[in-house]
């Protein structure tokens, strides 16, 4: 007597075959929804308070990022402006703007704009700012082109295997210390070499080995063990 | 020396009495499952032990809402109960698979009326041990970290710890234990579904059964994949209890640093493995009036088993204790002591009593043949067994290098609660499984009659 239909024979055929692609397929699902913006915010601009855009004042006006966020070279926290620093300008030029008025009211009141973070490391990474610059990571190799940016969002994914990207590997990404407020910095090439100490280098790597030396940077060893950050 | 030929000759009790036929064999395990109707005692009995699973469950639940505070442990006793009952459990399952995979390829067929219910004894006995270290992590949701797969925090599990090891040895073992189990089973769920009266019985047992129809091409290709499988599982017996003992033997406590804890955890392993397929074995055959199969032949070749297995690990004991005066190490000196005279001494001498002394009783044939005896005997062992796993996780943490950081351990009612609840779980998915599975392969005990010996 016959209980399944004869197509079952297909039907348990094409599981068994299909099976091993929906594993794979779910799997690689995971592995992309991981990485992707809709969990990292990876380029997702956020709203803030007053719709400050780093285009406008870094590319087109020219101001160093130094001039706001002045902690950035000594400090861990790089540093949020406070409102007077906005008003160092502002009370002389756009007094009237509709779009700076929770600037003016911040001021007069004496009470913080509340900005939205944007790139924010949970609570258990250690991350110092200053550390990094001083030993040749530029502003933009983990902000990205911040001179091109309306309102801000993070450039990179912030999980710890980007972090530990360059950990492994710095000498992938070091520059010159007076080169790394330069938003627009070019990796050496051999029509562009960057000069350090008089000596033309044409490629980064050897550039990036000579700056670890220069710089007196820890080994790779040091600086991925699991304390360097999770302290 | 042939199986029909001993029995002939010699004394002992046959694997599976005279008089059965092809059908009446496959008669008398079928009716079990598909006419036996479904007593009383049955519901008791699985009843009781589900409650007792739904404590289990109780007692995770509120240790996913607490915490691992609401157990003994403490710092220096870290592991406590979860590993105790993680080890016992991991080492009552390997019985099952010595018994399918290395006894068919030494073909010994006498383990045919034995080996499938060893083989689902020792999957609950995985799942239940597989609990512990779970929710031991203290996050559990976050287990799958154990894993080797490409993480968005760019490193991988650390290789060079015992606990990945365990994590790669335990789940093969799962996994090639329940493919083993589920391939021996499709012959005779093919039978189930042929000779069952309800439709939906014939439906399920049907696509279990994945379109048996007992060709001589299915047959051939099932006895080659059964014995690759047997060849993937033999090394596993002894693997995965060595890398068990790894997660101690690698750690520099003493009472832990030494190079006989693997084949002493083996050995333990098959000891306490056999001891609860006695105590399984004895009221099965009893309630289901299954003597004529699972025979006092099965009975005694247990008993030896164990018998053995247990001189070994009471070798085991001897060397530990002599390497701590040996050694000339006054840590290793002082362990040996603490086991003996320090807080916890009771319970290291109940430890030999019940895994050293009182097995000895194996000796006697007579007593190797009583069910009640050996009953009684295998349960003495897996207290025995239990107890050897306290003793080295505990006592051996209790008092370590420096006395200032010296602990007591006291578990709580929640690790009693879990405790218990996984024996609970054991039991009713052994209850599930006489009800719903052959527990007796039948078409293995088909090649044990006098008709299936082939006439040249």
């Amino acid at each position: 007597m016959q209980i399944f239909h004869r197509s079952t024979n297909t039907i348990s055929r094409a599981t068994i075959f299909g099976a091993v692609f929906v594993v794979a397929a779910l799997f690689w699902v995971a592995a992309t929804v991981q990485r992707s913006p809709y969990v990292t915010y990876a380029g997702v601009a956020r709203p803030q308070p007053a719709p400050f855009s780093h285009q406008h004042h870094v590319a087109g006006l020219g101001i160093d990022c130094r001039y706001c966020h002045t902690s950035v070279e000594t400090s861990s926290f790089a540093g949020i402006p406070p409102t007077k620093t906005c008003m160092n300008c502002h009370s002389q030029i756009w007094t009237n703007a509709a779009m700076l008025e929770p600037v003016r009211e911040s001021y007069r009141s004496g009470k913080s704009l509340v900005w939205n973070r944007v790139n924010d490391l949970p609570d258990f990474v250690y991350f110092n700012h200053s550390i990094h610059i001083n030993k040749g990571v530029g502003c933009n190799t983990c902000h990205g082109p911040v001179d091109r940016m309306p309102l801000m969002y993070n450039y990179a994914s912030l999980q710890m295997e980007w972090c530990l990207d360059c950990h492994r590997a710095p000498e992938k990404y070091l520059r010159p210390r007076e080169q790394v407020f330069n938003m627009r910095y070019q990796e050496p090439s051999s029509s562009q070499p960057v000069l350090v100490d008089g000596q033309p280098y044409t490629d980064q790597l050897s550039l990036g080995m000579d700056l670890v030396k220069k710089y007196k940077l820890r080994t790779a060893t040091d600086i991925m063990s699991c304390s360097t950050c999770h302290r | 020396m042939d199986e029909r030929s001993e029995q002939a000759g010699g004394k002992q009790a046959p694997v599976i009495e005279p008089g059965y036929t092809f059908g009446s064999v496959t008669d008398k395990i079928s009716a079990i499952v598909l006419t036996r109707p479904t007593s009383t005692s049955w519901f008791i009995g699985f009843g009781a032990f589900f409650l007792v699973t739904m404590m289990l469950l109780y007692a995770i639940g509120y240790l996913l809402v607490r915490g691992t505070g609401i157990w003994g442990i403490n710092i220096p006793i870290g592991w406590g109960f979860a590993i105790v009952n993680f080890v016992w459990w991991i080492g009552i399952g390997h019985a099952g698979t010595l018994i399918s995979a290395i006894l068919l390829l030494l073909r010994q067929s006498w383990r045919n009326s034995i080996n499938r219910f060893a083989e689902a004894m020792t999957l609950f006995a995985v799942a239940s041990a597989g609990i512990f270290p779970l929710i031991h992590m203290g996050r559990p949701w976050l287990a799958y970290w154990m894993f080797p797969y490409p993480s968005t925090m760019g490193i991988w599990p650390q290789f060079r710890s015992p606990l990945v090891w365990d994590v790669f040895a335990v789940s093969t073992y799962f996994t090639v234990s329940l493919l083993f189990w589920f391939i021996g089973l499709i012959p005779d769920l093919a039978t189930l579904r042929d000779r069952s009266e309800n439709r939906w019985a014939r439906i399920i047992y049907g696509i279990l059964a994945m379109g048996w129809r007992g060709s001589a091409r299915h047959w051939f290709r099932y006895e080659t994949a059964y014995l690759l499988l047997a060849g993937l599982a033999t090394p596993l017996v002894l693997s995965v209890h060595t890398v068990v003992s790894f997660d101690f033997a690698v750690g520099i406590v003493p009472g832990w640093h030494t190079t006989i804890f693997p084949p002493y955890f083996v050995a333990g392993a098959i000891y306490s493995g056999f001891a609860m397929v006695l105590m399984l074995a004895i009221p099965i055959r009893k309630i289901y009036a299954l003597e004529d199969f699972i025979t006092e032949r099965h009975l005694e070749n247990s008993a030896k088993v164990m018998l053995a297995t247990g001189l070994i690990v009471a070798y085991g004991y001897i060397i530990e204790g002599f390497m701590g005066w040996y050694s000339g190490n006054r840590y290793d000196a002082f362990t040996l002591w603490n086991r003996l005279h320090g807080p916890y001494a009771f319970f290291y001498y109940m430890l030999i009593a019940c895994n050293i002394v009182i097995p000895q009783v194996l000796w006697i044939r007579k007593l190797r043949t009583k069910p009640v005896a050996l009953f009684a005997v295998s349960g003495v062992i897996l207290v025995g067994m239990w107890l050897e796993r306290f003793i080295i996780v505990v006592v051996s943490l209790q008092r370590d290098f420096l006395n200032s950081s010296w602990g007591m351990y006291y578990p709580t009612r929640w690790d009693w609660m879990t405790y218990v609840g996984t024996i609970g779980m054991f039991l009713a998915a052994m209850f599930l499984f006489v009800r719903i599975l052959p527990m007796i392969s039948i078409f293995e005990m088909r090649t044990l009659l006098p008709e299936a010996e082939v006439k040249e």
